[in-house]
């Protein structure tokens, strides 16, 4: 167990780096490079001899790549110089992670207490109207545009009837006390409930909005699975048995039925970050994806870079601990 | 459901059957589906599935519809007529008799670039699913056909290209070029979906293999090649076929998130979904109708082929052949 372990963690790193040349290779050839992204194209000769100087950019590429990984590996990116003028890209990051994280965890609970109860009663159902209905919500679900159910929503409950606040993390009036920066949570510890209803209203369109994406594969994902179970032997004979419908569904069809269902939202990290970049494009809201989207807008490639390896290494340990989770749980798999 | 009834469901299913078949098989008669292949026993099943005959009309539309745009077009794409009515506290024309969807911005007639968009669309897809496919066929065949030390190196890259979420690699693609173009649109999408393809084929080729029609070509001396190229590939087309419908809708959207996130193709002379629906967003709180259009015509599309592809999926699945 420890080796396959190690194994993974070795693979990881080794992913993790080919990630990083990949990004310095970026940095290199985009267009204008990074004096040009600095300085502004009207720079003078002079200052961008200078600026070559102190970034390093006059020495060989080998010698740059190792100054690029030794900076990555202390967190020193440079600073924002776009997106928040002036602030470190590192600290930017850790500013809006929380805003993310909490309007992705929230779509995720949406996602599977909507997702999972839904497939298992289309399976149960094979063929029936909610197997149809909910079979083609879903594929409706993924011919929608994600941006534009979030525009449809503010549209509707924002500005025609007035229900949810259109855009922002919180009402800046409330002058909520901070803690964790995770606002729910905040006004929740603080027992400044007021604010924590305030920044939940914030995040009910966005969260909507964002589950969208893994409701759609979720839901896929465990009406297939909870069919293949449901012809099973062991379940006939559970049914067989005179075994009650709760204890077959929680103990035998429930229980084997999501494993791959368990995989498939250990996936959906990089389907939720992409899909944060647009819902907090339309809803405004501070976190990392509307980071991203400014950041390519304007060009900012401090923040640039801090964001793209922080979500290829967010990527890699969500994925390693799915396999680790997964090869604890089914022995075959370490052998590999 | 209680087990009694399931058995009753299974006799009264069988009893259907005898009924409309009139007559009772005898010992030599050969079930009809038992020598088809797998594609035309998959037809047999297709030409009465619903979901897929609603998918393949609709994608029929569309391509005819993008095929003679030019020609069902009330008015030019160009021109704009209703430029009079569009002022600053009323940017969009209202539908009026000769163009019931009214203009845009730009008093150009609405339903006509809808209806033109449909081509630019179209070859916006088809493009970038053709460009992903064929990455993925290179380096799936590589790692499929070679196995080993290759496919361990190729499948890392693939494994790096997956780790990036799929519009954070789009967009870094973008911004590769100085200039977004409809080109540098259509190169961003097709980046994403390489990696698919390559998995996706060398799962197949793998299985394919050690199969016991390749170890018999090998065993009788057939070259790499030619097993690779006229035994496995063929073979392992099969699935890859079906997720490029599915790479259709997905690019079509995609090409509308780019153009949402300011890096699509700023030419809208030859209009595209994707790029009206993208710049619509800053005028949604004024007029929404002129989202919802281009908007409503993305997800019918999208609708079509995800429709098509997983009906395709569902049919070429041995496992559903009865």
């Amino acid at each position: 167990m420890l080796r396959f372990i190690v194994r993974r963690l070795l693979q990881a790193v080794l992913v993790l780096f080919i990630v990083s040349l990949l990004l310095f290779t970026w940095l290199r050839k985009l267009p204008g490079g990074p004096i040009d992204a600095i300085l502004g194209e009207r720079a003078t000769p002079e200052t961008r001899a200078a600026l070559r100087k102190t970034l390093g950019l006059d020495q060989s590429i080998p010698v740059q790549y190792l100054h690029f990984l030794n900076n990555a590996i202390h967190g020193n990116f440079g600073t924002s110089t776009q997106v928040q003028t002036g602030t470190d890209a590192l600290d930017l990051f850790f500013q809006r992670l929380p805003a993310t994280v909490e309007l992705s965890v929230l779509a995720l609970i949406l996602a599977v207490i909507t997702a999972i109860p839904l497939g298992y009663f289309a399976a149960k159902r094979h063929g029936g109207f909610l197997d149809t209905g909910s079979v083609v919500l879903s594929l409706v679900g993924v011919a929608v545009p994600v941006f534009f159910l979030g525009f449809v929503l503010k549209y509707f409950f924002s500005i025609e009837w007035h229900m949810l606040p259109p855009a922002g993390r919180q009402n800046p009036d409330l002058d909520a006390t901070r803690i964790t920066n995770f606002y729910v949570l905040d006004g929740l510890l603080t027992r400044e409930y007021d604010a924590a209803w305030d920044a939940l209203k914030h995040l009910i369109l966005p969260a909507i909005t964002l589950a969208s994406v893994p409701f759609a594969v979720i839901f896929r994902i465990t009406r297939a699975s909870v069919l293949e179970v449901l012809n099973e032997d062991y379940v006939r004979t559970a049914e067989s048995k005179g075994l009650s419908e709760r204890i077959i569904r929680g103990r035998h069809v429930l229980h084997n039925a999501l494993l791959p269902v368990v995989t498939t939202i250990g996936l959906q990290v990089g389907a939720l970050l992409t899909g944060a970049v647009l819902t907090e494009t339309v809803f405004g809201y501070p976190g990392l994806g509307d980071a991203l989207a400014q950041a390519f807008r304007q060009r900012d490639y401090a923040v640039l870079q801090v964001l793209i390896l922080a979500a290829a290494l967010g990527y890699i340990l969500v994925n390693l601990l799915v396999d680790v989770a997964y090869a604890i749980i089914d022995p075959r798999i370490r052998t590999r | 459901m209680s087990p009694m009834q399931r058995k009753k469901d299974r006799i009264d299913a069988l009893a259907a059957t005898a009924g409309t078949a009139g007559d009772i098989p005898d010992a030599g008669h050969v079930s009809e589906s038992g020598g088809l292949s797998l594609i035309g026993s998959a037809w047999l099943r297709l030409r009465r599935n619903p979901v897929f005959l609603v998918g393949a009309t609709i994608t029929a539309l569309f391509v005819l519809l993008a095929i003679f745009a030019p020609l069902i077009a009330p008015h030019s794409g160009t021109a704009n007529p209703l430029i009079g009515q569009v002022t600053t506290n009323h940017p969009i024309p209202n539908p009026q008799s000769g163009y019931p969807l009214g203009g845009d911005n730009q008093g150009r007639d609405l339903l006509s670039r809808l209806i033109l968009g449909s081509r630019q669309t179209l070859i916006v897809g088809v493009l970038a699913t053709l460009a992903g496919l064929a990455g993925g066929l290179v380096l799936g065949t590589l790692a499929g056909s070679f196995g080993g030390r290759v496919d361990t190196v190729v499948m890392r890259i693939v494994d790096v290209m997956l780790s990036l979420p799929s519009l954070l690699l789009a967009l870094a693609v973008a911004t590769l070029f100085g200039q977004p173009s409809q080109w540098t649109l259509i190169i961003a999408i097709s980046v994403v979906q390489i990696p698919i393809f390559a998995r996706l084929l060398r799962g197949s080729m793998l299985s394919q293999r050690s199969s016991d029609h390749v170890l018999a070509a090998r065993a009788l001396g057939v070259k790499r090649g030619p097993i690779t190229f006229r035994h496995m590939l063929p073979n392992s087309l099969g699935p890859v076929l079906v997720q490029a419908t599915l790479v259709l809708a997905v690019s079509i959207i995609e090409a509308a998130s780019l153009s949402f996130l300011g890096l699509g193709n700023p030419d809208d002379s030859s209009p595209e979904w994707g790029q009206m629906l993208g710049r619509a967003q800053d005028l949604f709180d004024i007029a929404p109708h002129i989202a919802f259009w281009p908007a409503g015509c993305i997800v019918v599309v999208a609708f079509g082929f995800t429709l098509m592809g997983e009906s395709l999926r569902e049919a070429l699945d041995p496992r559903n052949r009865r």
